[in-house]
């Protein structure tokens, strides 16, 4: 299956839906697995890597999940391909620097990836819309539980799940969501919210992972331990501390709106404003603006129905997805101006944002701001 | 028990650590050797308690895993140190000393309380229920009950081919 397909086709953790979907734009799961006596990647020779990849790629492809599933070694993928994938959450920064000896599955709707030879054996991942890491961790159980009928994981009853780096041992699981938190940016409480996040034993970090910085009011919050607590007790925990930001996130969203109106309206129309109308456009700024639109979406100053296409930019802007069409490497001011093109092209439709709308729904009824969507009406007696 | 490093031949209960040219040098001595040698200065002791604490203790157990190597695939501490991680899975047991401080810190606890491969929960149940009949039928020999003893070998022997 050539990787042009995935290109051309979304990833469908990425359409914004799910549960939260407004503040945490994806969960996901990984499990780190290792086989039992056969030397970690990273320290293996490239035969028993070779060998390795051989022994457990077959058994990974054929897992019902991945019936359909692309899968790919990483000396077939070239360097664009592969960031591509990094962009998509799909492989991490680390497996795109690896060639001969490993691999990715990843099945056709970009939900479940299964990254071979990385810094363990197996590092498989479950992505979700939305706050929904008990689903994610469900999927990604599941396929545990299927591969280790045929193979045998490194495992310890003291320890657990024996992972090449001790900070994995244990369960082997990273649960992580990705939050968009404008309003505790502005408001300049997200420094607090880190703390205090950190304090009980919880990492916060960038768009793609440790060591990066936080683009786009985009931040990842994920469990650090692995070792002492249940699967579903991380989870738990972790799922209750993002149900906490969230409302500090709505929170400050409508003190902004309430009190820093001004401050508010400028940010989102200044933002607007340029990706309409420039013609240069770096990755970063592109990210920072289109932060403030997609919070300008969550308002209501634009219709509900333009929240896809400023999620779809989010990707879309990215420096690898940006040159996937183009035959050749393009230098930076022709990345920047096609990516500003991309952008006006994008939002020729929208109309200006809906600020009297806006301002006036907040005076009246300041509690019931279209923050979360409405349950869907339970049918009319009688209805068919 | 330990001895005193200074007369041979009580117990120590006095325990010195001093690193001299960044070498670490341990001394052991008796009630009566530490007075003589005058080192039972509470203060002084508190202090080196203080400043040589945990990590001292650390030291000597790095130092002690320092030429240790994985007999599964030959990585050696001064790899893991470099590069924080392990060579293989058998690792975990070869340099168990220097890493059960390391875990403590990371993690809630040393004890794994989460999912485990059903394989080997099969396998922990039968090798559990094996122990158990054996037990059984240790006793019923004992107490010369037959009947009960060879009801519970031919348990015994269909477990065995289960396995």
């Amino acid at each position: 299956m050539p990787i042009r397909n995935i290109f051309n086709k979304g990833s469908d953790w990425l359409r914004s839906e799910g549960p939260h979907h407004q503040i945490v734009v994806s969960s996901r799961v990984r499990l780190a697995r290792n086989l039992a006596g056969v030397p970690f990647p990273g320290w293996a020779k490239k035969a028993e890597r070779m060998e390795t990849l051989e022994r457990i790629r077959a058994k990974v492809e054929g897992l019902p999940e991945m019936a359909d599933a692309y899968s790919f070694a990483c000396q077939d993928l070239s360097a664009l391909e592969k960031q591509v994938l990094v962009e998509r959450h799909l492989i991490s920064r680390e497996h795109a620097a690896k060639g001969a000896g490993s691999a990715v599955v990843m099945n056709r709707r970009q939900t479940l990836s299964i990254m071979l030879n990385e810094e363990d054996h197996l590092r498989m991942q479950a992505i979700r819309a939305g706050l929904q890491l008990k689903a994610a961790f469900k999927a990604v159980n599941k396929v545990d539980t299927e591969l280790e009928q045929s193979v045998d994981f490194a495992f310890d009853p003291v320890l657990g799940y024996l992972t090449a780096c001790p900070s994995n041992v244990g369960t082997g699981m990273r649960a992580s969501a990705m939050l968009h938190v404008p309003g505790l940016v502005l408001s300049e409480q997200i420094n607090q919210v880190i703390q205090a996040v950190n304090k009980i034993g919880l990492a916060v970090r960038g768009l793609y992972g440790e060591g990066t910085e936080a683009l786009g009011n985009l931040f990842q919050i994920s469990n650090q331990i692995t070792l002492g607590e249940k699967e579903e007790q991380i989870i738990e925990r972790l799922q209750k501390v993002i149900l906490q930001v969230i409302e500090h996130e709505q929170n400050a969203r409508k003190t902004l709106l309430q009190q820093r109106s001004n401050t508010l309206l400028d940010q989102i129309g200044r933002s607007y404003g340029t990706l309409r109308y420039a013609y240069g456009m770096g990755s970063k700024e592109a990210l920072n603006l289109l932060s403030m639109v997609k919070l300008g979406c969550d308002l209501g100053f634009y219709p509900a129905e333009r929240q896809h296409i400023v999620d779809e930019l989010f990707m879309e802007t990215q420096p690898a997805h940006l040159q996937k069409g183009s035959q050749k490497k393009l230098a930076t001011e022709e990345r920047d101006a096609l990516r500003a093109g991309i952008i006006r092209g994008k939002l020729e439709s929208f109309e200006a944002p809906d600020v009297a709308g806006v301002m006036a729904r907040a005076q009246e009824t300041p509690v019931a701001l279209p923050l979360q969507p409405e349950p869907p009406e339970p049918p009319a007696e009688g209805a068919i | 028990m330990m001895l005193c490093d200074v007369c041979k031949t009580e117990t120590a209960s006095v325990f010195l650590t001093q690193i001299v040219d960044g070498k670490m040098q341990k001394v052991n001595m008796c009630e009566a050797c530490s007075k003589e040698k005058g080192v039972s200065d509470p203060t002084g002791f508190a202090l080196a308690d203080l400043l040589l604490g945990m990590g001292a203790a650390q030291t000597v157990e790095r130092g002690a895993a320092e030429g240790a190597r994985c007999p599964q695939c030959g990585f050696t501490q001064g790899e893991f140190k470099k590069t924080g991680r392990l060579g293989c899975s058998v690792c975990y047991g070869t340099f168990a000393e220097g890493l059960e401080p390391m875990l403590k810190g990371m993690h809630k606890g040393l004890k794994h309380t989460g999912k485990c491969p059903e394989r080997l929960q099969r396998s922990q149940a039968r090798l559990s229920a094996m122990s158990n009949l054996n037990e059984a039928l240790r006793k019923a020999v004992v107490e010369e009950q037959y009947e009960e003893a060879a009801s519970l070998r031919d348990k015994i022997k269909a477990l065995e081919r289960e396995g």
